[in-house]
């Protein structure tokens, strides 16, 4: 108890930062991932290429060599500098939007036919059809998968801590520095993310009462 | 390609998705010519930055490394594969304080983070007095810990969705309940997760690169070592473009043998209807690939 109440201030400073982390990636992700699914069943067929492409190459990426090249390779590059939070968000969103993206896509193929049929029958273009009628109800259907890829994004802004972000990930190096038990620290912060994973699990289950799909 | 989703392009559509498709490729092909340009620009591709990795002895250990995280993922999928069924059949159990222990486990460590199991392991537990912990150590534990919890999940899952026959008519011919788990209901439910087992290998590969923030000598710890050589113009771009090309082709081979195995698999099922009907050698067949 005392490692906790000693160093709140790092605590409270790296679950803000893990909260942070999360939340940006989390919108950013769920932008690109819808995009990204749109075109993978769209009747064009090179931004169905594009979508196949960079899920496929994305997702056999480790997470840990995103960032790594968000880290130390893009200061690089001679571009406009950011900071490695924003370094790190722009990683985790890219990574995660992937795994969205075929979530939604798997949704697509849980609305039944005739509903897409039914909205071409009156006129609807492609765009109209997904984005009136099929997206509605598909990430409906997949609320509970949504959320596994949210907790997991939530797991995974740990990752970060290899990169000099000051997260949750990151409170172990900063309090063994003060000469705090490792351990104890370690506990805590596995604690917090019971408890952050608890929270997502209540807004899940809150969610999907709310959007149930009548069949 | 037909989609229920758009109609069938007459002329004025098909048109419209070639424009639509330049634009895309457009797009993508401005990103991506920004990108090499400005990793041009910035010097990266010149033969002083790739000198490094012309060295024999610079080879060798990228092949080392890539055997460092070969091993550490062939011990862990191994290991946590081992953890899911025990702990999938612990939660199943009639005896509620193996049942218990079981569930909690696996929700336990299915909500801690991964890096923060390997810290744990790694930096927690020689200060609670358990010395002699490897890197290597560190990630095989980590990764068991919480991809035994994933599968345990995936296990029971399948477990249960098989039809309440089967567990009945093995208690009925005699067999005792461990025997109905291990002889009839669990080679069944490990055949239907079978593509989801390999998905949450290719899981283990890619976390295999978390070990390098545990000072684990893999792949990922070799590129930071090599990018930060000042001698050779700190070739970290190079560095992780090998480390990416390795890692990608490991992931794919490995999704690759998945999907293998996901199409074998449902060419199976489909011999397995074709039972019912009097063909002789397929049912056989059948039979021995269900094993």
């Amino acid at each position: 108890m005392n490692t906790l109440l000693d160093n709140l201030d790092l605590f409270t400073e790296g679950f803000k930062n893990t909260i942070i982390l999360f939340f940006f990636s989390a919108i950013f992700s769920l932008i690109i991932g819808t995009v990204v699914g749109a075109m993978r069943v769209s009747p064009v067929p090179a931004a169905r290429a594009v979508g196949t492409v960079y899920v496929n190459l994305v997702r056999n990426t480790p997470l840990t060599l995103i960032l790594f090249f968000f880290a130390f390779g893009y200061p690089k590059l001679g571009l406009p500098q950011i900071s490695f939070m924003v370094a790190a968000i722009i990683g985790l969103s890219l990574y995660t939007a992937t795994y969205i993206a075929e979530t939604i896509r798997s949704g697509i193929n849980t609305v039944p036919v005739g509903q897409a049929e039914a909205a071409r029958a009156i006129g609807l273009d492609f765009g109209q059809t997904l984005s009136l009628v099929v997206l509605p109800q598909a990430v409906r259907a997949v609320i509970p998968p949504l959320f596994s890829v949210l907790i997991a994004l939530l797991k995974n802004t740990t990752v970060a801590a290899g990169f000099s972000v000051m997260e949750a990930g990151a409170i172990r190096a900063n309090l063994s520095e003060r000469g705090e038990p490792a351990m104890v620290g370690l506990l805590w912060v596995a604690l917090g993310f019971i408890i952050l994973v608890a929270l997502l699990s209540l807004l899940q289950r809150h969610f999907e009462k709310k959007w149930k799909v009548a069949r | 390609m037909t989609s229920v989703l758009f109609d069938a392009p007459g002329p004025k559509a098909r048109t419209r998705y070639l424009v639509g498709g330049a634009v895309t490729l457009l797009v993508v092909l401005g990103i991506l010519a920004f990108v090499i340009i400005r990793l041009i620009d910035s010097g990266q591709f010149t033969a002083a930055k790739w000198k490094i990795f012309t060295f024999p002895l610079v080879q060798q250990t990228i092949v080392q490394a890539v055997g460092a995280t070969l091993s550490a993922f062939a011990l862990a999928a191994v290991l946590s594969i081992v953890l899911g069924m025990l702990l999938a059949v612990g939660k199943l159990s009639d005896h509620r304080w193996v049942s218990v222990p079981c569930f909690w486990f696996v929700e336990l460590f299915r909500a801690v983070p991964l890096l923060i199991l390997m810290m744990m392991i790694y930096y927690g537990l020689p200060t609670i007095g358990v010395h002699g912990v490897t890197p290597f150590a560190a990630v095989v534990g980590g990764l068991t810990l919480y991809n035994g919890s994933v599968l345990a999940e995936a296990f029971r899952a399948g477990i249960e969705s098989l039809p309440k026959g089967q567990k009945e008519a093995g208690l009925a011919i005699g067999l005792r309940k461990g025997q109905v788990m291990s002889l009839i209901l669990f080679p069944q439910a490990f055949r239907a997760m079978l593509p989801l087992v390999l998905a949450q290998l290719v899981v283990i590969l890619k976390d295999t690169a978390l070990g390098f923030i545990v000072t684990y000598n893999e792949i990922l710890f070799q590129a930071k070592y090599f990018g930060s050589q000042t001698l050779y113009g700190s070739p970290i771009i190079p560095a992780a473009m090998v480390a990416a090309v390795i890692y990608i082709g490991l992931c794919l081979i490995l999704s690759g043998i998945a999907k293998l195995v996901e199409i074998r698999l449902r060419k199976g099922r489909k011999g397995k209807v074709l039972d019912a009907n009097p063909a002789p050698g397929s049912a056989a067949e059948g039979g021995s690939a269900g094993a």
